[in-house]
């Protein structure tokens, strides 16, 4: 390249690295501010610089306090995400799988309604439904009852169009149509062959299922009174509504901003190591859920 | 698999059969979750939209009533301001950036920066809101230089009505962009070479190439984005819902559509009227939804 087009870039690319490097600050500096945060004081909080280490004595005091606050509510909370996420998570993939690939290699009888439904509703907005399912579980009797999360959440349309597209593009039809001349039995062909062959897909649904559910605020707030049914986000939020700086009427149990912000990281602690463990897996997989090439 | 096959038509015993059989063996459980928890709300709103507590027949009284409210107006405004700021800094900044991070090179840099915009995704939901109450807090945030240089000296003044669709932009573009940026990133390593390079040699310059080539080529993904940005938009509840229990009551429990959905449907016990604002909200973005399929031919089934 010549001389001159390159010193005619060299501004051009300064501009480009600054623009890069301030959109790269304003991702990481709250992350970052947040996991300090939480090693400190409320008087360090205030105080100190804003990017310091505090010690890791006042880490573990806001442990303590935070664990303290309503007995040790904050662990519950935790478990119960664990529990809601954990079983919707098993049955999402024990009922989406099957189906993807029901609906990618074979032919039976309302099979194409049954794609154009689950791409309607893939499209649908589950938030506006928060309400009329409540109504409808109230008539089943199951409000106030892990029921009430885990069945909405188990259900997973992206993940059945997942599971559809891979099947119908990765996994070759003759290598089905063989095994069954071999004398294979349908539910076999799934097992031994579709079913290995499909692991990447497997993961990538189970990802998206779970971080989906573990972040969801709107249908746990609505369905669960008690709280001790809470997952961990909407009981963060209660949490916040503890703390006096935010909330003036919080009264004696105040909560102080740095176990506000040691909750909020323990909240995302279980989303943040399934994140980097998928990480390879979801370019693809963003690509496949939008394209079917 | 709990589920048995329904019945086949017994006329149509050819090879396919036993294959059709298990095919519907295996979309069982499935549609009975998309029965329960997909069509099954959906006629319960749509019943419950057009019919009064006792169950009678209303037509559009519970639309006309709740769209009477003196609520609903603002928080339709609110709503639509906030889609504004946000469709237009999710389709300028994350579209620029990825062009940017295109351009320079496919090297160790590039991939780092792309992970770095990539991690505020994991606190996705009620995190990422508290992470931004403290940013906005002129006392503790590590901005507050900035804040106050805007003129922002507390709290209060930050979260003045009047900035909350900004700020509401700022926490879904910082939990949300840098997928998006992943995948534009993506689909610009897959315009061909030869393209690219044919523009080089016609002497196009970086904006040329972005402008006339490049974006084009990434319509139906920019598409894509605004449409599932605005669908989640538009159904706009935590943000608004954990600032008002930090707001030292400087934002309202009404600020949004569904906000105002469930104070219908669990203060006022007006299910009914919640039915009519949530029906609303459906047909709103499922148009938005639907247009996009019609428009770019992304969902052709076969």
């Amino acid at each position: 390249m010549p001389i001159e087009t390159l010193a005619r870039r060299a501004p051009q690319r300064l501009l480009t690295g600054a623009v890069l490097a301030a959109f790269a600050v304003f991702f990481v500096l709250p992350v970052l501010w947040l996991v300090l945060a939480a090693t400190k004081t409320d008087q360090q909080l205030v105080h100190d610089q804003p990017l310091s280490f505090g010690s890791w004595q006042a880490l573990a005091d806001n442990w303590h306090a935070l664990t303290a606050f309503q007995d040790g509510a904050i662990l519950q909370w935790l478990g119960n995400s664990a529990v809601y996420a954990a079983i919707s998570l098993v049955i999402t993939l024990c009922v989406s799988v099957p189906a993807g690939y029901a609906l990618a290699m074979t032919e039976f009888r309302g099979r194409r309604a049954l794609l154009v439904a689950t791409l309607v509703v893939m499209l649908m907005p589950s938030a506006t439904l928060v309400v009329p399912l409540f109504l409808e579980l109230n008539a089943a009797s199951l409000i106030g009852t892990m029921w009430s999360i885990i069945l909405p959440y188990a259900f997973y349309p992206f993940g059945v169009y997942l599971t559809y597209i891979y099947f119908s593009t990765a996994v070759p039809k003759d290598l089905l149509a063989a095994a069954r001349m071999d004398g294979c039995s349908e539910f076999g062909v799934f097992r031994h062959l579709a079913l290995p062959l499909a692991t990447p897909v497997v993961a990538l649904v189970g990802f998206f299922s779970f971080v989906a559910n573990w972040t969801n605020y709107f249908l746990p707030y609505v369905m669960l009174p008690e709280s001790d049914q809470l997952p961990v986000q909407v009981g963060v939020g209660n949490l916040l509504s503890s703390v006096p700086q935010f909330n003036p009427a919080a009264g004696d149990l105040a909560v102080e901003r740095p176990q506000l912000a040691l909750a909020t990281l323990v909240a995302i602690t279980p989303v943040l190591v399934v994140f980097l463990f998928a990480q390879r897996f979801l370019v693809s997989g963003m690509l496949a859920g939008a394209t079917k090439e | 698999m709990t589920a048995t096959a329904s019945p086949v038509d017994p006329g149509r015993r050819r090879g396919g059969a036993g294959r059709s059989r298990a095919g519907l063996a295996f979309v069982a459980a499935y549609t009975l979750l998309l029965v329960a928890f997909g069509a099954v709300p959906t006629c319960y709103a749509i019943w419950f939209a057009f019919t009064d507590a006792g169950g009678g027949f209303t037509g559009f009284a519970n639309f006309v009533t709740t769209a009477r409210d003196f609520r609903f107006a603002d928080s339709v405004g609110h709503v639509a301001l906030y889609l504004v700021c946000w469709l237009l800094s999710l389709v300028v900044f994350v579209v620029g950036l990825a062009l940017m991070l295109h351009r320079l090179s496919s090297g160790p840099v590039s991939r780092t920066l792309r992970f770095l915009y990539y991690i505020p995704g994991a606190l996705a939901g009620a995190a990422s809101v508290l992470v931004w109450l403290f940013m906005l807090d002129p006392t503790v945030s590590p901005v507050s230089a900035l804040l106050g240089a805007l003129g922002f000296d507390t709290f209060g003044q930050v979260i003045a009505p009047g900035n909350l669709p900004v700020l509401f932009t700022a926490i879904a573009f910082w939990t949300g962009a840098g997928g998006w940026i992943v995948v534009m990133y993506g689909a610009l390593d897959n315009i061909p070479q030869d393209v690219m390079e044919a523009a080089r040699i016609d002497g196009a310059g970086a904006w040329q190439t972005a402008w006339h080539v490049q974006i084009p080529m990434l319509r139906k993904w920019i598409v894509y984005m605004v449409i599932l940005a605005f669908a989640g938009g538009a159904q706009l509840f935590v943000e608004p819902q954990l600032l008002s229990l930090a707001s030292v009551g400087v934002a309202g429990r009404d600020y949004s559509l569904n906000q105002l959905t469930y104070d219908f449907a669990f203060q006022l016990n007006n299910v009914n009227g919640a039915a009519a604002v949530s029906m609303e909200l459906l047909v709103v973005s499922l148009s938005a939804a639907g247009l996009f399929v019609a428009r770019s031919g992304f969902f052709d089934a076969d």
